[in-house]
């Protein structure tokens, strides 16, 4: 096959231009290696800009939630250059290693931390055929990665040699630490209905999306994503009125800019799995494999703006919970995890096997077979509401009884005191 | 036979070198184009202020040592239940009473550990 | 075996990371290069066609063992450890006795091992369906066990943990 400037051209619109560059090269060495360059290169560069924006569309939509403007001086009414002249700032600014810090640690951190970030991004698939690469372990990749941002946590929480940054470090580890317990717990659901790690399988599994199947390990993965990307309500690894922005604070310039990046590729990057995993990723109602007259394919195209729609969905609700939610403490963050979440998720991974295993699932089609996950997942929503809500009166009774009893002791014992309107209002 | 799993990761180790250029390249452009007019007071640790009292790398509660254990234990069960799901389909019932067994095992110790108050953050 | 350089470089690396741990003074930089040295090594899983093994590698011992060893480094105060070598003196023996040993397993092995049985290792399937096939059919009872060595920890965890909270009472 010859190369024509036409062709190519129609293969970058139908986005089969790999195959297409395959195609005109024919079975080299060099093809393979050159089209994964290029590949790297696009994601790359893709994650660096799309952050760009994602921060101005933070700024802007928590903005308005909080009825101000947000940016609107630079770049025309919308301040839409404004994080442009951000980073070329950040860019200008000095690098400073403190002179008590670690020099190792405290600069390799922020490196490792953005690596791990774009690594993540090699399994997601954008569209039909376009991903990095279909792992038969893919979503495995994905947390084995993120494990080594907890490591770069933890040196740039040493190597600062700062007390707050240290804290910080400490709160992050525990956070990061104790919610991925839940995420892979959570993740297992939809390995278990998919049979498979692969992203693709997961979403060729998905006749109806898995968030209308399993809507409970649905919100648990989203619960633990917010911590894992340390997302208000679990920014107190960051807590600025608490502990001066933690395990970064001694960063400064550029080195900032670094946590801060691969915070919002890896938030996005989270919406992203959330879209793949649960919604169906660029699957809708077989759109992306819509074909039109003339040789032209655009399901692929279709299926990456779907993709897109549904990332980005999430990823304004990732924004939305910031604009709502206040801070946790670190005690509540734990206790919410390793009391509420681990039981809750193990729950849930033996119900939907027990109920995957029921004699007449195997006779039942794909959507019936939702339905009957859906009806447990209900049910199983339904128990821990109870739950939560006895143990909740349990709690107000135990709390009543101790006021009551302190309004005893310090009538009887200390009279005038305290005035009984005033113990009242206790 | 070529080696068919270094042709399945290539990609993965074409983006790992991507994104360490990448990740040297930021720094390295912000140190050149940034002023180098370093100062003591520039470069002492921040503390709000004041003058460091102290020691920054210090000891730490015990607490956080005991959640990175109990991580731990949870990982290495998780991971074996991997496997288990990804071949959930063809394993039959003996796969699923194999699973409840192991479960079983360490939920027990799960309730134990709960009862014994060691999830209590203090 | 696929590719005899990259196993060579890989091997390397994971030698002198190895090397450097021990020789490194600041228990911080010897965790980092343990870190790498764990990660080498789940490189060789990988290609030995092991991905499930290698990605289990890097979650478990770069990702959660690492923590774990950086807390305690932290929890004794890193400037502490330096000046311990002295202190066991028949350490190096021990250890060069040991090493020997141990080269010397590696050599009877190598000579009367059948080289073509690694072979038939490389050729299985190891996508991780059938290794949990394999798993729970031929290895069930050592799966089984595992939960028990599990809750073993788990007990070790509340022992240790109640013991220093009584202490903490005490003080």
């Amino acid at each position: 096959m010859s190369f024509g400037i036409l062709e190519f051209l129609k293969s970058l619109i139908d986005l089969t231009v790999f195959d297409y560059m395959r195609g005109v090269w024919g079975d080299q060495r060099f093809v393979e290696p050159v089209l994964d360059l290029i590949g790297a290169l696009v994601v790359s560069t893709f994650c660096l800009l799309i952050v760009i924006f994602l921060i101005w569309l933070e700024r802007k939509v928590i903005a308005r939630m909080q009825d101000r403007i947000g940016p609107n001086r630079v770049g025309g009414k919308f301040g839409l250059l404004q994080t442009v002249a951000d980073v070329l700032k950040l860019l200008s600014k000095e690098m400073i290693t403190p002179a008590a810090a670690d020099w190792w640690p405290y600069n390799l951190a922020p490196l490792l931390i953005v690596i791990a970030s774009l690594l993540m991004w090699a399994v997601l698939p954008f569209a039909p055929g376009v991903l990095g690469v279909d792992l038969n372990i893919g979503l495995f990749y994905v947390l084995a990665v993120s494990s080594i941002s907890v490591v770069s946590l933890l040196l740039a929480g040493w190597g600062s040699n700062n007390k707050y940054a240290l804290l910080g470090a400490y709160r992050s580890i525990a956070q990061l630490v104790s919610y991925e317990v839940p995420m892979i717990l959570s993740l297992l659901v939809p390995i278990l209905l998919a049979s498979s790690m692969s992203t693709i399988d997961i979403i060729n599994a998905q006749t109806v999306p898995f968030i209308l199947v399993v809507p409970i390990s649905a919100l648990i993965f989203f619960i633990s994503a917010l911590a894992e990307t340390g997302r208000t309500p679990f920014d107190l690894l960051e807590a600025d009125s608490e502990i001066v922005a933690g395990f970064h604070i001694e960063y400064g310039g550029m080195k900032f800019g670094m946590f801060f990046l691969a915070e919002f590729i890896g938030t996005l990057f989270m919406s992203g799995l959330f879209a793949t995993v649960y919604l169906g990723g660029y699957r809708l109602f077989g759109l992306e494999e819509f074909v039109t007259g003339g040789g032209w394919a655009l399901g692929r195209l279709l299926g990456l703006v779907v993709f897109f729609i549904k990332m980005f969905a999430v990823y304004f609700v990732f924004i939305w919970v910031r604009g709502t939610l206040p801070r946790f403490r670190i005690d509540q963050m734990l206790n919410f995890n390793w009391k509420f979440l681990v039981p809750l998720t193990l729950a849930l991974v033996l119900m939907v096997a027990v109920v995957e295993k029921l004699p007449f699932m195997a006779s039942l089609g794909d959507v019936s077979r939702a339905g009957v996950h859906l009806f447990a997942n209900l049910l199983l929503g339904l128990v821990t509401l109870e739950i939560l809500r006895r143990f909740a009166r349990k709690q107000r009774m135990a709390q009543e009884e101790k006021l009551a009893a302190r309004a005893a002791v310090n009538s009887g014992s200390e009279p005038g005191n305290l005035a009984p309107e005033a113990v009242a209002a206790h | 036979m070529e080696n068919q799993i270094l042709v399945d990761y290539l990609p993965l180790a074409v983006l790992l070198l991507i994104a360490v250029i990448i990740a040297v390249i930021i720094p390295v452009l912000s140190l050149n184009l940034g002023p180098k007019r370093p100062t003591a007071r520039k470069q002492a640790p921040y503390e709000s202020g004041m003058t460091p009292i102290g020691e920054a790398q210090r000891r730490f509660p015990v607490k956080f040592y005991r959640i990175a254990v109990l991580f731990i234990l949870f990982d290495v069960d998780i991971i074996l239940l991997v496997p288990w799901a990804v071949s959930f389909r063809e394993l039959g019932y003996y796969g699923l009473v194999a699973m409840l067994i192991f479960m079983a095992v360490f939920i027990i110790g799960d309730v134990w550990v709960w009862k014994k108050g060691i999830l209590e953050w203090e | 075996m696929g590719n005899p350089i990259l196993f060579l470089i890989l091997a390397a690396v994971a030698v002198i990371a190895a090397v450097m741990m021990v020789r490194s003074r600041n228990a911080i930089y010897s965790a980092l290069f343990l870190v790498l040295n764990f990660v080498t090594i789940a490189v060789l899983y990988l290609i030995l066609n092991a991905p499930f093994i290698a990605m289990v590698q890097i979650t478990v011992y770069a990702g959660a063992i690492m923590v774990l060893f950086l807390f305690v480094i932290m929890l004794l105060g890193a400037e502490k450890l330096q000046g311990f070598e002295e202190s066991s003196k028949g350490q190096l023996w021990i250890a060069a006795f040991l090493a020997v040993v141990l080269i010397a397993t590696f050599a009877v092995a190598l000579i009367q091992g059948d080289p073509s049985s690694s072979g038939a290792v490389a050729g299985l399937d190891s996508s991780p369906s059938n290794l949990g096939l394999h798993l729970f059919k031929a290895y069930v009872f050592p799966f089984e066990l595992t939960g028990v060595l599990l809750l073993a920890a788990m007990i070790g965890v509340v022992v240790l943990s109640r013991n220093s909270a009584k202490r903490g009472k005490d003080a």
